[in-house]
C-alpha cells in the first residue's frame, strides 16, 4: 500500500510507528516499484556534462608523456582536466596527510589511479574519448603483496599502534607451551549495487550544490572547497539515499565530487560523474588484507596466558583510513577473550594498491579473525574442541575483564549468549553426529563451528561522537526532520523518526524525512562507526524535546496549569483535566509567536582514549553476538555449501527488530562473502584482475545458510542509556561470518582426524579449502 | 529463394504502448534507451554485464507455446533484438488501483529492500517466475534469483517475500495474463516477415527475416556481427566499446530455434537459448540438467544461446565440453552449403574455430546416450551458482561385459586454450576394468592431456587437482552405490 499522511487519531491508544515496533523501511514502496530516486535518476538539468576518469596503465611509474590531444578532439568533448586544473589543493587525504592527489601528477603510485578527466556532452562520448589517450610511462619497482614486506622495516603510509598489558613475552616465555604461526585475511570489495556517482550543479559566486553518493556528506563538502580553493560555505552536498555504502562511500566519494565540481564551475553547467563497475572497482578503496602473525603462551588445559600479535596491512598507496583501521584491528584482537598478557601491534603498510579504505567492521573483524585462529591452534595443541576453548578464555564479568588498551568490559554477556546458542543450535548432539556421519562418507565430510563476537561501539577518533539534527514543527502539526546521518540501506531514516514520532507522540507518518544536507545540519561526522541511530537517534530526539519543553512551557502558561500536568500522549496533548489534538496545541503556539524549530545536539559521553599511550576508554559500550555454522565439504574438489546457520546477536532493546533482523542476516552473509568466495587478485604486473561480478564472487540467494535461524536478543539490560537502550547493529552482525571459516576449517580437519590446525587461510574459496586438505592429508601420509 | 520484403524500422511493445524505431545505433543497449531516452529510470545499472541483474526486465516473445514472458538484463540486451517483442519494465505493475503488485506488496511487507537498487531487478525477476509458477520451491526461487546480486538483506527477507507472492493475488488476475490475448495479437501484427534493415553500410543493423535470408545476408556481408543472445557480445560493446557493426540479430529467427529429436539425435538450432533447450536436454540427458542450472542466472539462460557459446570458441564456455563428450556434430552453413563436422574439431586453437569467412553455427546434434552408458559433467568455480567455470570436466563412458571399458570420451573447459579431449587418459582407461585401480593409474596421465593455467579464477595447480579428482567423483558416483557424490544445495533425490 502507497503510504500518504492520514489523520492522526487523537484517541488512539498508542501511536503508529513508535520505538521498539517493527516498521518497514521507509522507502520500501519506493524501491519495489522504481521511484526511489538515487543520483543517476534525477532530472539532469539542461545541459548537463559528464565525466569519465582516465586511469593509470602503469602500477608505479613516472609519467614521462601525455598526449592527450585525441581526447579532446574526439566527439563530444569539451574539456580534459589534468592535475593542473585543479584550482585549490590537489589533494583528497581525510586524514590531511596530503598523500592522495585528486588527479596524478607527473607519477602515479598503482594501476588503476586517476590521471586525467574527460569531460563530454554524454557519459559515452566521454568513455570512449578516455581511451584515446596516449600516456608513456617510465616503470619504477613495485609491491602490492604485503606477503614480501617486512612490517617492521618497510614504508607505513600512517603510524602504527601498539598495545600492551603486562609483559606478554615473559608470559609465553613463562607458559608451559607456546606456538606461533600466522594468517593471511583477504580484502573485500564492497559491491554497492549502486556505484559512486557525483553531480554538480554550479551556483552563483562560488557555489556548487553537490548530490554525491556519500556517507560523508561533511568531509565532501571540505575537500570541494579544498579543491576548488573556496569556503566551505559555498559549497552544499546533499544525499538523499544511496544504493549501499559499507564503508565504501565514506571517504571514495571525494574524488568525483571534487572533479563534478571542478568541472562544473570551469564550465558554468552541470557536470555527472558515474564511473562504470569496472572503473569503480579498480579505482576505488577496499577492506584491507591482513597478514596476522601471533605467537601464544598457554597451558594443558588451553588456558592463554600470554599473546603477541602482529597485524600487517595492505594499505595501498595513501593514508585514506588505515591508520583508524589498523587501529581497530588492534582493538579487536581480544574480541571476547581475555589476554591475561598482550602485546599487539599494527603495521600499516604502503604498496602500490589501491588506497584501501573503510568497510562494515572497519578493521575490527580483521583483528577477531586472528583471534580465533590463536583460539584453534590452542583446541588443536591441546586436542579439545575448540567451543571449550573459547568458553575457557571468555572475558569475566567482575574480573578478568581488562581489555589491550585497558578498558574495562563492564557489560559483557558473552557467556549467557553462547550458553543459548550452543543449547539451541543443539552443538553437543550434533557434533556427535557429524563424527559419525564423517566416518562413514569417504569424500564429503562436515564441519561444525560456533565463535562469538564482541564489537566495540563509537568511533575511536573521539571528536567523530557527536551529532546534529534539524526538527521542524509545522502548523499543521507534521514534523520535518532532518539530521546528519545518511540513509545508504540501513534503515537508519526510518529509525530515527520513529524516536521523534515517540518523542511527540504523533504517529509516524506526520513525520517526513529528508535528505541529508551539509546545509541543514552542519559539521556532521561519517555515518559510520554502526554509530547512526545512537548519534543521529539522540540528535533528533534533543532536537524534539527542545520543542517540546516549549509547547509544555507554552501550554501550562497559556492553560495555567503545572507544567507536570502537561502530557503528550498519542497524537494529542493534556493540559490539565482537557485534552487537545497536537496539531491544534501546535496551532495555538504559534500564534503565541513560540519557535517549533530546534537545532538538536548529541555527543557520547564517557569515551576518552590517548593513543601515544594506548590507553583509554574508546568504546562507549561493546554488541555481543555468536553464531554457529555446519557446512559440507566435497574433498575431492574443495567445494562446500553451509548447512545450517544458528545466530544469537544482541540488539539491546531494538528500535526496530525488523530492520535489525535485516542488519543481522545481511551482516552474517557479507561476512561470510568475505571470508569465502570474495577473493581480490592481482596479477603479476600489480594489476587487479577482480573488477566486475563476472569475476568477482559474492554471495547469492543460493549460498545461504540451507536451514537459517536467526535470534535477536533484545535483553533490555545494556550497561549504559543508549537511544531507548537499544544497540548499534550495523557492524557487530558482520563477523559472525566467522562461524563458517571455522566449520570449514573444521570439516578440513577431518581428514587428518582433528590432530592439525588445518591453518586456513581467507578467503577459504574451494581452491584454499582442497589446497588445505592436500596438505593435511600429505602430513598424515608423511607421518604415517 | 523467395525475395524478402525490407523494413527499415523495428517495432515493439514497451509496457502499455507500441514502439517504432527507425534509427538506432546497432549496439544501443535496452538499458541506456529506457533510462536515457524514455526516462523510465526505475531499471537500474549495477555492472553493464549481465551478472547483477538491477537492470531485469521481462521481454514477452512469440514461442511456439504462445506469448512467453522472460526476464533478461536490459544491460547487455541490444534494441536491435527486440523487434517483434512485448518489453516491460518495473514502471509496468500494477496491482488493483492505488495499490501496489503482488510481488511488489510481499516484498515490502517482508522487507525485502534494503538499499532498493538491486529492489526493481528483484520484482521483476520475481515476477517472471511467479508467471511461472504460483507456488515455488526454495529451489525454483533461488533459482529464479541466481542472476540477481543483493548486497544487503543477505536474501532471506526476499526469500520469505518470494515463498509468500501468492497469498497476494493470483497470477491468473494479473494484468499481462488478462490482456494476453490482445498482447499477442498486437505482436502478431508486427510480424511481417521482413527482413529489418536499420543505418546505412557498415553502421548497419540486420534482422534477417529467417535463416535462409540469414544465409543469404551473411554472405554478402562476412565481417558482421552475428548476436544471438548477447551475453558476450553485449560485453563486447558495455566493456570494451568495439564497433560491433554491422551487426545482425538471429535471435529469435524462423528456422534456428527449433529442438527436436529424431533417431536418438537430439537437434539444437543455433538460436535456442539454455532456457529454451534445458527442458529436453534435462529429460532425455538427465545428468546435463544440473549443469545448465550453473550456466548463468536466469536472465542470461533466457537469452543465451547453445550455438552462441559454441561458436565463439571460448575455452571456457560450458556446453562444449559436455557436447564433445556425447559425441555431438555441428552444422555449418555458409549460403545454401552446409557440412557437418565433429563438433571437437571446430575447436582448433585459442581463438580460432573451423568456420570460414560468411559461415555459421546452424545446429548441433547430440546422440542421446544409449541404455547402459555413463555420462556426468562437473563444473568447478569459486562460487557454485552464476560463475565463469575454473574447470569443467565431461564424461562418457561405455563399459563391455565384462566390466572393462570400451568406450570413453573424456573432454575439459578451462584447462586448455580450448575445449579438449582428455586423450592420454581416455588412453589408460580403454580397455582395462573400471576399478578404482585402473582410475588411479588413469588420473596420472592428466599432465600428459593439460598444462593449465593460473588465472583470478583458480591456479594452475587447484585446476590440475580438481580435474583430476573429477574422474575419482565420476567413478564413485557410477560404481558402488551410484549416489551423487559432491555437496549439493538440495537433498539427492
Amino acid at each position: 500500500m502507497n503510504k500518504h499522511a492520514t489523520t492522526p487519531n487523537p484517541r488512539a491508544e498508542k501511536i503508529t510507528g513508535g520505538v521498539a515496533t517493527d516498521q518497514r523501511h521507509d522507502s520500501a514502496h519506493k524501491h519495489v516499484n522504481g521511484t526511489a530516486v538515487y543520483i543517476d535518476d534525477m532530472p539532469e538539468p539542461a545541459g548537463t556534462l559528464h565525466g569519465c576518469l582516465g586511469l593509470s596503465a602503469a602500477t608505479h611509474a613516472t609519467i614521462t608523456s601525455m598526449d592527450l590531444s585525441a581526447v579532446r578532439t574526439a566527439p563530444g568533448v569539451i574539456d580534459v582536466l589534468t592535475a593542473t586544473d585543479v584550482p585549490g589543493e590537489n589533494d583528497i587525504s581525510p586524514t590531511g596527510r596530503h598523500d592522495e592527489p585528486v588527479l596524478a601528477d607527473g607519477k602515479v603510485q598503482f594501476y588503476g589511479q586517476p590521471i586525467f578527466c574527460v569531460i563530454a556532452e554524454t557519459r559515452e562520448q566521454a568513455r570512449r574519448a578516455t581511451r584515446l589517450a596516449k600516456l608513456e610511462y617510465k616503470d619504477l619497482a613495485f609491491v602490492t603483496d604485503i606477503g614480501e614486506l617486512d612490517p617492521r622495516k618497510d614504508k607505513l603510509v600512517t603510524p602504527p599502534l601498539t598495545l600492551k598489558r603486562g609483559d606478554a613475552a615473559a608470559a609465553i616465555k613463562a607458559a608451559p607451551r607456546q606456538l606461533k604461526g600466522q594468517m593471511r585475511v583477504g580484502g573485500q570489495e564492497h559491491f554497492y549495487l549502486e556505484g559512486h556517482i557525483a553531480m554538480a550543479v554550479p551556483g552563483e559566486d562560488h557555489d556548487v550544490t553537490i548530490y554525491s553518493s556519500t556517507q560523508h556528506p561533511s568531509e565532501v563538502q571540505h575537500m570541494v572547497s579544498h579543491a576548488l580553493g573556496v569556503p566551505s560555505n559555498a559549497i552544499t552536498v546533499e544525499i538523499r539515499r544511496m544504493g549501499g555504502g559499507f564503508g565504501g562511500k565514506e571517504t571514495q566519494g571525494n574524488q568525483f565530487a571534487a572533479l563534478a565540481a571542478i568541472a562544473a564551475k570551469k564550465h558554468h553547467r552541470a557536470v555527472k560523474i558515474r564511473p562504470d563497475r569496472d572503473d569503480d572497482m579498480i579505482a576505488t578503496g577496499k577492506r584491507h588484507d591482513f597478514l596476522i602473525e601471533y605467537e601464544v603462551g598457554f597451558d594443558d588445559e588451553g588456558n592463554i596466558l600470554g599473546i603477541d600479535f602482529m597485524f600487517a596491512a595492505r594499505c595501498g598507496f595513501s593514508s585514506d583510513l588505515s591508520g583508524p583501521v589498523t587501529d581497530r584491528a588492534l582493538f579487536h584482537c581480544d574480541n571476547t577473550y581475555f589476554w591475561p598478557a598482550v602485546h599487539a601491534q599494527s603495521a600499516p603498510l604502503y604498496t602500490n594498491t589501491v588506497s584501501n579504505t573503510a568497510f562494515r567492521g572497519f578493521g575490527g573483524p580483521q583483528g577477531m579473525v586472528g583471534a580465533e585462529r590463536v583460539i584453534d591452534e590452542v583446541a588443536f595443541a591441546v586436542g579439545k574442541d575448540p567451543l571449550e576453548i573459547r568458553k575457557k578464555n571468555f572475558y569475566g564479568t567482575s574480573d578478568r575483564n581488562i581489555t589491550p588498551y585497558h578498558q574495562t568490559v563492564e557489560d559483557n554477556i558473552i557467556q549467557r549468549i553462547v550458553a543459548e546458542l550452543e543449547q539451541s543450535s543443539s552443538y553437543a548432539r550434533r557434533r556427535r553426529e557429524i563424527s559419525a556421519f564423517n566416518a562413514n562418507s569417504r569424500f564429503i565430510k562436515r564441519g561444525l563451528a560456533l565463535t562469538p563476537v564482541k564489537f566495540g561501539i563509537s568511533f575511536t577518533a573521539t571528536h567523530y561522537n557527536q551529532a546534529g539534527a534539524l526538527v521542524h514543527v509545522y502548523t499543521d502539526g507534521s514534523v520535518h526532520l532532518n539530521h546528519g546521518g545518511t540513509e545508504m540501506g540501513q534503515g537508519l531514516y526510518v529509525k530515527v523518526a520513529q524516536v521523534v514520532a515517540e518523542e511527540f507522540q504523533i504517529d509516524l507518518d506526520q513525520v517526513k524525512i529528508t535528505a541529508t544536507t551539509t546545509g541543514k545540519v552542519p559539521n556532521t561526522s561519517a555515518t559510520a562507526a554502526s554509530s547512526g541511530s545512537d548519534l543521529n537517534g539522540m540528535a533528533a530526539q534533543n532536537g524534539a524535546r527542545q520543542i517540546k519543553d516549549r509547547l509544555t512551557d507554552f501550554a501550562a502558561e497559556k492553560y495555567q496549569v503545572p507544567r507536570d500536568q502537561v502530557l503528550f500522549l498519542p497524537n494529542r496533548v493534556r493540559i490539565g483535566n482537557q485534552e487537545i489534538a497536537f496539531a491544534d496545541l501546535v496551532k495555538q503556539a504559534y500564534m503565541a509567536r513560540i519557535q517549533l524549530s530546534a537545532a538538536g545536539f548529541y555527543k557520547t559521553p564517557k569515551i576518552h582514549w590517548n593513543r601515544d599511550k594506548g590507553e583509554g576508554r574508546p568504546f562507549y559500550y561493546f554488541a555481543y553476538g555468536a553464531s554457529c555454522s555446519e557446512v559440507s565439504v566435497d574433498t575431492l574438489t574443495g567445494e562446500y555449501m553451509v548447512e545450517r546457520t544458528d545466530i544469537l546477536h544482541e540488539t539491546g532493546r531494538s528500535l526496530n527488530r525488523a530492520i535489525d533482523l535485516g542488519q543481522i542476516e545481511g551482516g552474517f552473509i557479507q561476512g561470510m562473502g568475505w571470508l569465502t568466495t570474495e577473493e581480490l587478485w592481482w596479477d603479476g604486473n600489480g594489476r587487479l584482475r577482480t573488477h566486475a561480478p563476472s569475476t568477482y564472487k559474492i554471495p547469492l540467494a543460493s549460498d545461504r545458510p540451507k536451514i537459517f535461524n536467526v535470534t535477536l536478543a533484545d535483553w533490555p539490560e545494556t550497561s549504559e542509556p543508549t537511544i531507548h537502550r537499544s544497540k548499534a547493529v550495523g557492524e557487530p552482525p558482520f563477523p559472525l561470518g566467522m562461524s563458517v571459516l571455522h566449520a570449514l576449517s573444521d570439516a578440513v580437519a577431518s581428514v587428518a582426524d582433528h590432530r592439525t590446525c588445518p591453518r586456513l587461510d581467507a578467503p577459504a574459496t574451494p581452491e584454499r579449502v582442497l589446497m588445505a586438505i592436500e596438505r593435511l592429508k600429505n602430513e598424515v601420509k608423511a607421518g604415517a | 529463394m523467395a525475395k524478402v520484403s525490407i523494413r527499415n524500422e523495428i517495432r515493439f511493445i514497451l509496457n502499455g504502448s507500441d514502439v517504432v524505431l527507425s534509427s538506432m545505433a546497432s549496439d544501443a543497449t535496452l538499458l541506456d534507451w529506457l533510462r536515457l531516452d524514455r526516462s523510465l529510470r526505475g531499471t537500474k545499472e549495477g555492472c553493464a554485464e549481465g551478472d547483477c541483474g538491477a537492470c531485469t526486465v521481462l521481454v514477452g516473445k512469440l514461442s511456439s507455446s504462445g506469448l512467453v514472458y522472460e526476464s533478461v538484463n536490459a544491460c547487455i540486451r541490444f534494441l536491435g533484438s527486440l523487434d517483434g517483442t512485448h518489453v516491460v519494465t518495473v514502471e509496468h505493475l500494477r496491482g488493483r488501483p492505488g495499490q501496489l503488485h503482488p510481488v511488489q506488496q510481499a516484498m515490502v511487507d517482508f522487507h525485502g529492500s534494503q538499499c532498493g537498487f538491486c529492489t526493481p531487478g528483484f520484482v521483476m525477476s520475481l515476477y517472471g517466475l511467479w508467471m511461472k509458477s504460483s507456488d515455488p520451491s526454495n529451489e525454483a526461487i533461488e533459482k529464479a534469483l541466481q542472476g540477481n546480486l543483493c548486497r544487503c538483506t543477505g536474501y532471506e527477507a526476499i526469500m520469505r517475500a518470494a515463498r509468500a507472492i501468492s497469498s497476494y493475488g493470483k497470477a491468473t488476475k494479473d494484468p499481462l495474463a488478462v490482456e494476453r490475448k490482445a498482447i499477442t495479437a498486437r505482436l502478431e501484427a508486427m510480424r511481417d516477415g521482413a527482413r529489418v534493415e536499420i543505418g546505412a553500410g557498415k553502421k548497419r543493423l540486420i534482422v534477417p527475416a529467417n535463416v535462409d535470408d540469414f544465409a543469404a545476408v551473411l554472405d554478402k556481408e562476412p565481417g558482421a556481427t552475428i548476436v544471438a543472445g548477447s551475453t558476450d557480445v553485449g560485453l563486447w560493446v558495455t566493456k570494451h566499446m568495439r564497433d560491433i557493426s554491422p551487426a545482425i540479430f538471429i535471435g529469435d529467427l524462423d528456422g534456428l530455434c527449433t529442438i527436436a529429436e529424431d533417431n536418438g539425435v537430439i537437434t539444437i538450432g543455433a538460436g535456442v537459448t539454455y532456457t529454451e533447450a534445458f527442458s529436453m536436454l534435462a529429460k532425455r540427458i538427465p545428468t546435463l540438467g544440473p549443469l545448465f542450472d550453473r550456466i548463468g542466472g536466469e536472465q542470461v539462460r533466457n537469452m543465451g544461446t547453445i550455438g552462441g557459446n559454441i561458436a565463439n570458441g571460448s575455452p571456457i564456455g560450458d556446453t562444449p565440453p559436455p557436447l564433445i563428450a556425447l559425441g555431438a556434430r555441428l552444422t555449418l552453413r555458409k549460403g545454401k552449403k552446409r557440412r557437418t563436422i565433429p563438433l571437437e574439431t571446430f575447436f582448433i586453437a585459442y581463438g580460432k574455430q573451423d568456420r570460414l569467412s560468411g559461415e555459421f553455427v546452424e545446429a548441433v546434434h547430440v546422440p542421446v546416450p544409449a541404455k547402459g552408458t555413463k555420462f556426468a559433467v562437473h563444473k568447478i568455480t569459486k562460487r557454485r551458482d552464476e560463475d565463469i567455470t575454473a574447470a569443467l570436466g565431461a564424461f562418457f563412458l561405455t563399459l563391455a561385459k565384462d566390466g572393462t571399458v570400451a568406450d570413453v570420451r573424456i573432454a575439459y573447459g578451462g584447462m586448455a586454450a580450448t575445449p579438449k579431449r582428455a586423450s592420454a587418459v581416455e588412453k589408460a582407461l580403454l580397455g582395462k576394468p573400471w576399478t578404482e585401480q585402473t582410475v588411479e593409474a588413469a588420473m596420472a596421465e592428466y599432465a600428459k592431456d593439460f598444462t593449465p593455467l593460473t588465472d583470478m579464477r583458480a591456479s594452475a595447480e587447484y585446476r590440475a587437482l580438481a580435474a583430476r579428482n573429477l574422474l575419482l567423483r565420476f567413478f564413485a558416483e557410477t560404481s558402488g552405490t551410484r549416489k551423487p557424490i559432491q555437496v549439493s544445495r538440495h537433498e539427492a533425490a
